[in-house]
């Protein structure tokens, strides 16, 4: 085992900011310095698939070029931000960590990434990710595992595993990620830093690799609460390209973040989330102290019950992997990708390009979706996942009239070993708190609270009502300075 | 924890999705499935009389686009993509075999 | 024998919109292959799709035209299947909630061969899809052009209501009359922006079941649905008497030998797996948007038909041929609001105009002589000034290199000669060479007096004033 963690200087996406307006520093210099980061440790930590030093170098510069003739594109100019593989960049390539995607090259910028190239960033490579986004541990990436940069024997959680990876070991300010069930915050809490899923609809998802397109969203992962709070002020808003965009007027979540104070404000426990089967004693007790300390702090406690919880993995399961048996049909090896040589007609270049393309956990993802979705199956399977989807939304409505923030852990442990799970049903139920926000379409953060005796990161979670970000980040912002309840886990 | 399904005809199924599975990941995969969809099957308990699907996350509706076309991409670059193509005009398919056609266009 | 009949139609309608259903590319046929495509439409990864307002609009207009119910509430749904000319491996389309329901379209008059209805051919939906790319096939390897991918389809599925080719015929006809009327699509069948899938299939008088049913996919030409039903019935007919086995299969047409052949054998149902498509939002149809499509709902060929015979007093016949075709009726209107006499109008268009459309399979709309300009040769010929053999000799100069009527009358030569003076010369001569007619004439024969008159009209060239030379005529022999 051996320890990764750091923080770069500048440590953050706005302490950066603030150096390049100062003129201390240059884009080009944060991204020589992060570069000489990622030569030192990602031959071990594995969290990018493509860093093109060239490339990076020459939007710095440009960057760099601009501010010196005043004409900045923003505060944000020459800040360089990673990027997980499944959002497409204009001219780069996208895999989403599989086989399938290889030789493909996109052809156009992802709302977000356009929305950040306006502000000047610089894209600095692109991270791994379990295939599609269908994991929990980033063991599920065509090329390879991703390592926990606090124990490399462990996995940093998944799907967006390189983001939270890269972040944590100090080669990147801050990165992007997507969250169909957990994927942004499970891997943060693994990696000790802050990830947000916004409410969906509150990004646009134009130029994200679909998985599940009615729980996917995109969100940050950052080292601190501000970052997060200032990536969606960027990235969010509405966009006509996505219909399931929500039409909001600009947002200032950075703004709000000045002077927190959580007196008043309520928090709830369910009672259900603390009766979860595995949930490990560090992690209950890291929801007990971050309670105590709001309640210290003058923010009222309440007990809330969402009863349908136990029902939120399997409602999950059958609609995700049919929204995603349908959205992967389109890689076929047919107008991109890679297409299998050995094939003599039609039907077996399908079979053979998504035998050879996709990996086991695709395959059975796939397959499970396709099953629930056929003939017969429909109304006992995808109906009644809907329906069942319905009443977790009620759960979640009914429990924000009694309270503003629910409080709970993130994962039911903290980082897993790598190769830990061998039983695919055994991982999907790990995702047991992160998955019933994406079902509701509420939002969340994962929040790092301290260290296990393990020493691996302790992170709890707090999950906001629909458009409930201002409170919830406010919330963190909150924990992560004035109020942390445990002892600071920086490395 | 739950009853393992039997009734999961795993041919069928990959060969609807078009995935071609060898003997050996054919019975894993069933039996992963089958465990699956076992575990799920905890949904029949819910009572969902009454209940509306969610479909969507968000309750907006009539979301259109104004007629105005614009431009399209680059040729080049959907051929540049493509893993075979004719004249670099069309995208090369392998020869389509009757089994292959679909029911309707 | 005689059998019972049962004939339903699934009728794919492009819609016209400039842009495509779900992306911007242009909705355009005939461009470069693979040149009106992005990565929405050929299904890059993580594109999405926003759905055009207009093929919405039109669609319900359909609807509407075609006596719908029009739905309250919609949503696209996904179609899955994998085919090469489908980039998503799923089409969307719309499943159970279909922008229009059951409606139905009155069919009557002149068919194919025969007279058909009046008979109302239940509609059991419309709905709105995506279309799919273009495939072509070549011996070894397919190619597949995308440019077609994307655009709006609109398909229309008949009730069981019909019984002979001809009745489909005529519903093809009332069905591309409807949409073009309304401006949805112009339904030109060489571009491929209409085409039809027949489901056929016979019982014996007093036999309970049906046999299974054949469907007939992808026909070209309403003469190709005519002549693919005709076939299939005596085909099905045959295998009736002699007590054989039906499969229900799906078959193709082959123009050439003018027969249908199994494409492939339907075992199943077709396993689709539709489900609503999470991209897209469901539609509320308000009020406040039908009232917008009513005001701007056209004229139905049926009103229009009322109006030419009733208001222009037209005759029953001419206001039905007249109104085939919107295009048509639009011209005749234009050529009358310019001046024209109704019947005058009617008479030179569905002669001359038609005729010469049908000889060099040309649409309406490709037609070079304006309304205005038919109007101006129509008044020369309500003013003396040429004669009707005049006027069809400028049209045919007016078609074939353009030019302004009055003008190419004067450069011609083609003006009617009405100066009594010179006419009586012609007359005189024309008794003086033919004694023996002239006799006759005096005698009361009018057979004679047409003879002379020819005669006449021979020796002015064909520019005399018919009226004058029979005036003359008359006068100088029975006066």
């Amino acid at each position: 085992m051996a320890n990764f963690v750091a923080k770069p200087a500048p440590a953050t996406l706005h302490a950066a900011a603030d150096a390049l307006a100062a003129g201390t520093t240059s884009s080009r210099q944060l991204a020589h310095d992060l570069l000489e980061r990622y030569r030192v440790v990602d031959g071990t930590i594995h969290g990018f698939l493509r860093v093109d030093e060239a490339a990076i170098l020459a939007q710095a510069d440009a960057a760099d070029a601009r501010r010196a003739a005043g004409k900045a594109l923003g505060r944000f100019d020459g800040v360089p931000i990673a990027i997980k593989d499944n959002i497409s960049i204009d001219g780069q390539p996208c895999t989403c960590a599989s086989k399938l995607l290889e030789g493909y090259t996109a052809a156009y910028d992802a709302t977000v990434i356009a929305r950040l190239r306006e502000a000047g960033f610089v894209f600095f490579g692109q991270t791994n990710m379990d295939e599609f986004a269908m994991g929990s541990s980033t063991e599920h990436s065509a090329w390879f595992p991703t390592c926990n940069p606090w124990n490399t024997d462990c996995v940093p959680g998944g799907s967006s595993g390189g983001s939270a990876a890269v972040v944590a070991s100090g080669q990147a300010l801050g990165a992007l990620g997507s969250d169909t069930g957990g994927s942004i915050r499970q891997p943060a809490g693994f990696c000790g830093i802050v990830g947000l899923k916004p409410t969906y609809g509150r990004v646009s998802r134009f130029g994200l690799v679909a998985f599940a397109s009615s729980l996917d969203q995109i969100g940050p992962l950052t080292h601190d609460v501000r970052d997060a709070a200032l990536l969606l002020d960027l990235i969010g808003g509405h966009d006509p390209n996505d219909s399931t965009s929500l039409d909001l007027p600009a947002t200032d979540f950075e703004a709000a973040l000045g002077n927190v104070d959580v007196k008043g404000l309520r928090i709830g426990l369910p009672r259900e989330y603390m009766e979860v089967e595995g949930l490990s004693d560090e992690v209950r007790q890291a929801v007990e102290q971050t309670r105590d300390a709001f309640a210290k702090a003058g923010a009222t406690i309440v007990e809330v019950s969402l009863p349908r919880t136990k029902y939120a993995v399997a409602t999950y399961y059958v609609i995700a992997t049919a929204e995603a048996s349908s959205n992967l049909a389109r890689f076929d090896g047919i107008r991109y990708g890679r297409r299998a040589k050995d094939a003599t007609n039609l039907l077996d270049t399908y079979f053979k390009s998504r035998e050879q393309g996709f990996g086991d956990e695709v395959k059975r993802r796939i397959l499970l979706g396709t099953y629930v979705l056929s003939s017969g199956y429909y109304d006992a399977y995808y109906l009644r996942a809907q329906k069942v989807r319905t009443l977790i939304r009620q759960d979640f409505r009914a429990a924000f009239e009694q309270c503003d923030a629910i409080l709970g852990p993130v994962a039911p442990t903290t980082a897993f070993r790598s190769g830990e799970f061998t039983d695919p049903l055994q991982m999907y139920l790990a995702d047991i708190y992160t998955i019933p926000v994406n079902l509701a379409g509420n939002c969340a953060i994962s929040v790092p609270v301290g260290v296990a005796s393990s020493g691996l990161p302790l992170s709890v979670q707090l999950i906001g009502d629909a458009l409930g970000e201002s409170t919830i980040l406010r919330a963190a912002q909150w924990l992560t300075t004035t109020g942390s309840p445990m002892p600071a886990g920086d490395a | 924890m739950a009853t393992p399904a039997h009734d999961v005809d795993i041919a069928h199924t990959a060969l609807l999705a078009r995935l071609e599975l060898t003997d050996a990941e054919k019975s894993a995969m069933q039996h992963e499935i089958e465990d699956i969809v076992g575990y799920v099957r905890l949904l029949q308990e819910v009572d969902v009389d009454g209940v509306e699907p969610t479909a969507h996350a968000a309750p907006v509706h009539n979301v259109f686009r104004k007629d105005a076309s614009a431009p399209s991409m680059a040729h080049e670059r959907m051929m540049d993509n493509a893993p075979d193509t004719i004249d670099d005009e069309l995208i090369k398919v392998p020869v389509v075999l009757g089994g292959d056609e679909p029911g309707s266009a | 024998m005689q059998y019972d009949i049962v004939i339903g139609l699934e009728v794919h309608v492009q819609i016209r919109t400039d842009m495509k259903m779900f992306c911007r590319c242009a909705n355009r046929f005939g461009a470069a292959p693979n040149t009106l495509v992005c990565p929405i439409c050929l299904g890059y990864p993580g594109v999405l799709p926003v759905p055009n307002e207009q093929a919405i609009r039109r669609t319900l207009l359909a609807g509407m035209m075609c006596n719908c119910e029009l739905a309250a509430w919609s949503k696209f749904d996904r179609k899955s299947y994998f085919y090469p000319d489908m980039p998503k491996n799923y089409q969307l389309s719309q499943y159970d909630l279909p922008l229009c329901g059951r409606g139905h379209l009155r069919i009557e008059g002149k068919s194919l061969i025969g007279d058909v209805g009046p008979k109302d051919v239940g509609i059991t939906r419309i709905h709105l899809e995506e279309d799919t790319g273009k495939l072509t096939h070549f011996a070894q390897s397919s190619g597949v052009d995308f440019n077609r991918a994307g655009m709006p389809l609109m398909e229309i599925v008949s009730e069981p209501d019909i019984s002979s080719a001809d009745e489909a015929y005529a519903y093809l006809v009332a069905l591309r009359q409807v949409m073009q009327y309304a401006d949805i699509s112009d339904c030109d069948m060489e571009k491929g922006q209409m085409r039809c899938d027949v489901n056929i299939s016979l019982k014996l008088p007093g036999a309970t079941a049906f046999n299974k049913k054949t469907e007939v996919k992808n026909l070209n030409s309403f003469k190709a649905v005519h002549r693919a039903i005709e076939y299939e019935i005596e085909r099905q007919a045959e295998i009736l008497e002699e007590g054989g086995q039906f499969i229900q299969a799906t078959r193709g047409w082959n123009d050439v030998l003018g027969e249908t052949y199994v494409q492939r054998i339907k075992e199943d149902a077709e396993d689709y797996r539709y489900f609503p498509c999470p991209d897209l939002m469901p539609m509320r149809i308000d009020d406040e948007l039908l009232d917008e499509l009513r005001c701007t709902m056209a004229e139905t060929p049926a009103r229009r038909r009322e109006r030419f015979a009733r208001d222009l007093e037209l005759p029953a016949y001419d206001a039905h041929v007249l109104t085939l075709e919107k295009a048509t009726a639009d011209y005749f209107e234009a050529c009358v609001a310019a001046g024209a006499p109704a019947k005058q109008a009617s008479n030179w268009i569905m002669g001359e105009i038609l005729r010469h459309l049908s000889e060099t399979d040309t649409p309406m709309t490709g037609y070079p002589v304006r309304p205005e300009e038919l109007a101006k040769l129509i008044g020369l010929i309500e003013k003396g000034t040429i004669n009707q053999g005049q006027g069809r000799k400028i049209l045919a100069q007016m078609v074939a290199e353009g030019g302004e009527p009055e003008a190419i009358a004067r450069e011609k030569g083609w003006v009617q000669e009405s100066n009594e003076g010179v006419i009586a010369d012609f007359v005189r001569q024309a008794i003086a060479a033919n004694p023996g007619p002239a006799q006759e004439v005096r005698e009361g024969n009018a057979k004679a007096l047409n003879f002379l008159m020819g005669q006449v009209m021979r020796l002015s060239r064909g520019k005399a004033n018919p009226q004058v030379v029979m005036q003359l005529l008359e006068n100088e022999l029975t006066g």
